[in-house]
């Protein structure tokens, strides 16, 4: 097994996290308009990931469809959303959340009785079945996809507290969203529900034969982490006003378990470092000059190839658990000098 | 639908399964005997179907074509196993999953380096270009019967390889205990590369005798792809039989799918492998 096991956090780590939750504070009022969006979409990536990170570092199930819950939220807010209005946040978001997890709660009947290899390719086939029934449907935008023309509205009672189409109002929102399901995750870790799961990763039989109802654990997991990955795409519909079935693809199901991996897995901040990584080196890359006659940011998957093939080579557990192992070396240095 | 376009169509799924097959079975064998989850397998197909292009206008003749490109694409195979897979199989599926997530990616721009992201088409030779006429405004092309006949020739060849040769056995011996068939002189490592270029010719194959009639575009690999893990998962992983079965079953639901019920058609054979996993959760076949 490569899976990094290291719920607790090193010191340094958790020093370096503290460092980032400041710098994200401070953000918008150094960064231009451009960056502040760049830093929502990565913060919206890291909820995405925090909850595929429940089931993949977690619990040990290795979801290829995660996309689907993501775009199915995104959905919900373009269809609630009138042409000529917003609609009111505090309704919809429940809506799109909990619409997100009933769909992850029925394929995950079918999915959870599956494991391994298998568990791998049927959530990537049923989401491939949602992003068809998508991409095949005029009436559910097809191909093209929806717009959403105006974000949420945040009026309660005719009291406006806040106003979503303000970049920085967007960017503090998503930021609190981000810390609100960092702290629940890390709170579910620690609950007995949290060591079922994990111990559901390590052992699955012996789980059984201790008497826990597995399939139950498994599904409330992958239900949870539906719900969850909705919620980052309704903030995805709000901030980008646009969704298309390629939200649901395959090929964003395994960018996110990328950043997963990237950041290490099993502690949910690993998920969170990981997507920033991710989507700043996704940025570098689309962004590299042209040399002669060969545009390489045009290239942009070439380099992310290679990135990842040398990545799951060389240090399968992600930049925290490169963190963990130099940390390590450094300890056992100093129980040297002593 | 009367007789003869029930007739068509039956053809037609049944030749949509059989090249369905030719690339599960290299995808659930690879599985099967090495233990290893191959999601750049669509990259071969897409492989073979640019070197039939580029291979047919070089030689003038696709089924030189197909030979040349068949034997390029098995040495690609063996270069791949030595260079990357083999350090692959004893790690997790995930780091897999990574792996050939990543090759997808360079094999993707490396196909837009080499051969540009337009779309081509493959002329059908002119020997097979006929068509048996089935009334007076319906018939059926002869190259769709050659595809079906090429792919049937390959199933029935590695039918006979894996149950009646002697390097058969020792694949089975190999997928059925590998520790034990090494003990008892099975070169494990060459099974194992040979089984992979096998797998990798075959899915390139595919790709060339597909490339007339399905045209060759960036991305193809990845949609064939899905279709073969359904397929692989309705038959159960690492049996060949099972996929077999499951590919014709994919065939005939997606083909009529299309003609009769076309708003759902993408849908049904996920559907179908739904309802089949709701009774067997491990597939209809499994080892």
């Amino acid at each position: 097994m490569t899976q990094a096991n290291m719920e607790i956090l090193p010191r340094g780590v958790q020093v370096a996290l503290f460092l980032g939750l400041a710098a994200l504070l401070a953000f918008p009022f150094a960064g231009t308009e451009f960056y502040t969006e760049m830093v929502t979409r990565m913060m919206i990536m890291a909820i995405f990931a925090m909850s595929l990170d429940l089931l993949q570092g977690v619990t040990g199930l290795v979801s290829l469809g995660h996309a689907a819950y993501f775009g199915l939220a995104g959905y919900a807010l373009a269809f609630l959303t009138p042409q000529g209005e917003a609609v009111s946040l505090w309704w919809t978001l429940p809506v799109a959340v909990l619409g997100s997890g009933l769909a992850a709660l029925i394929i995950g009947f079918f999915v959870v009785r599956t494991r391994g290899i298998y568990f791998i390719m049927v959530t990537m086939a049923f989401a491939q079945m949602v992003f068809f029934l998508f991409f095949d449907n005029k009436a559910l935008g097809g191909s093209d996809g929806l717009y959403i023309n105006f974000r949420p509205s945040a009026a309660l009672f005719g009291w406006v507290p806040f106003d979503l189409d303000g970049k920085r109002t967007l960017y503090y929102f998503t930021l609190a969203a981000m810390l609100l399901v960092y702290a629940f995750l890390r709170r579910l870790l620690w609950s007995p529900f949290g060591r079922a799961l994990a111990g559901i990763r390590v052992n699955e039989h012996r789980m059984r034969a201790m008497g826990f109802y597995t399939f139950g654990y498994k599904l409330t997991a992958f239900t949870l982490a539906g719900g969850l990955a909705g919620l980052a795409g309704y903030l995805w519909g709000t901030q980008t006003g646009y969704i298309n079935p390629e939200l649901m693809g395959f090929q964003m199901s395994a960018h996110t378990i990328m950043m997963v991996v990237l950041g290490g897995m099993g502690n949910i901040a690993g998920a969170m470092v990981g997507a920033f990584t991710f989507e700043y080196l996704l940025h570098v890359f689309k962004d590299l000059p042209q040399v002669g006659s060969v545009n390489l940011g045009k290239h942009w998957q070439l380099w992310m190839g290679l990135f990842i093939v040398l990545l799951v080579t060389f240090a399968p557990r992600g930049l925290l658990g490169l963190a963990e192992r130099f940390g390590k070396r450094g300890m056992d240095k100093e129980n040297q000098d002593e | 639908m009367d007789l003869a376009n029930f007739f068509i169509q039956l053809l037609n799924s049944v030749q949509y399964g059989l090249l369905l097959f030719m690339l599960a079975a290299g995808l659930t064998l690879i599985f099967g005997i090495m233990g290893v989850v191959n999601l750049a397998h669509g990259s071969f197909y897409m492989l073979g179907a640019y070197l039939a292009w580029s291979l047919s206008a070089l030689f003038g003749s696709l089924s030189l074509a197909i030979i040349g490109g068949a034997a390029l694409s098995v040495l690609f195979g063996l270069a791949l196993e030595w260079l990357l897979f083999r350090h692959f199989y004893e790690r997790d599926h995930l780091d897999q999953v990574l792996l050939t997530f990543g090759l997808i990616y360079i094999f993707e721009e490396l196909r837009s380096i080499v051969w540009g992201d337009d779309v081509h088409g493959v002329p059908i030779p002119e020997l097979l270009s006929a068509s048996i006429p089935l009334t007076d405004n319906l018939s059926y092309p002869v190259y769709r019967l050659f595809m079906s006949g090429v792919c049937l020739a390959l199933a029935a060849g590695l039918y006979f390889l894996i149950s009646k040769t002697r390097l058969g056995m020792k694949i089975r011996a190999g997928a059925f205990n590998r520790d034990m068939a090494e003990a008892l002189g099975v070169n494990i490592k060459l099974i194992h590369a040979v089984v992979f270029a096998l797998g990798v010719g075959l899915a390139a194959v595919a790709g060339m005798v597909a490339a007339p009639v399905a045209s060759v575009y960036p991305n193809m690999g990845s949609q064939v792809l899905i279709m073969c893990f359904v397929v692989v998962v309705i038959g159960g992983i690492g049996s060949v039989r099972g996929a077999l079965i499951a590919a014709l079953l994919v065939g005939l639901v997606d083909t009529f799918g299309k003609v009769l019920l076309p708003q759902v058609a993408g849908m049904l054979v996920y559907i179908l492998m739904a309802a089949v996993l709701l009774y067997k959760p491990e597939g209809l076949f499994k080892q």
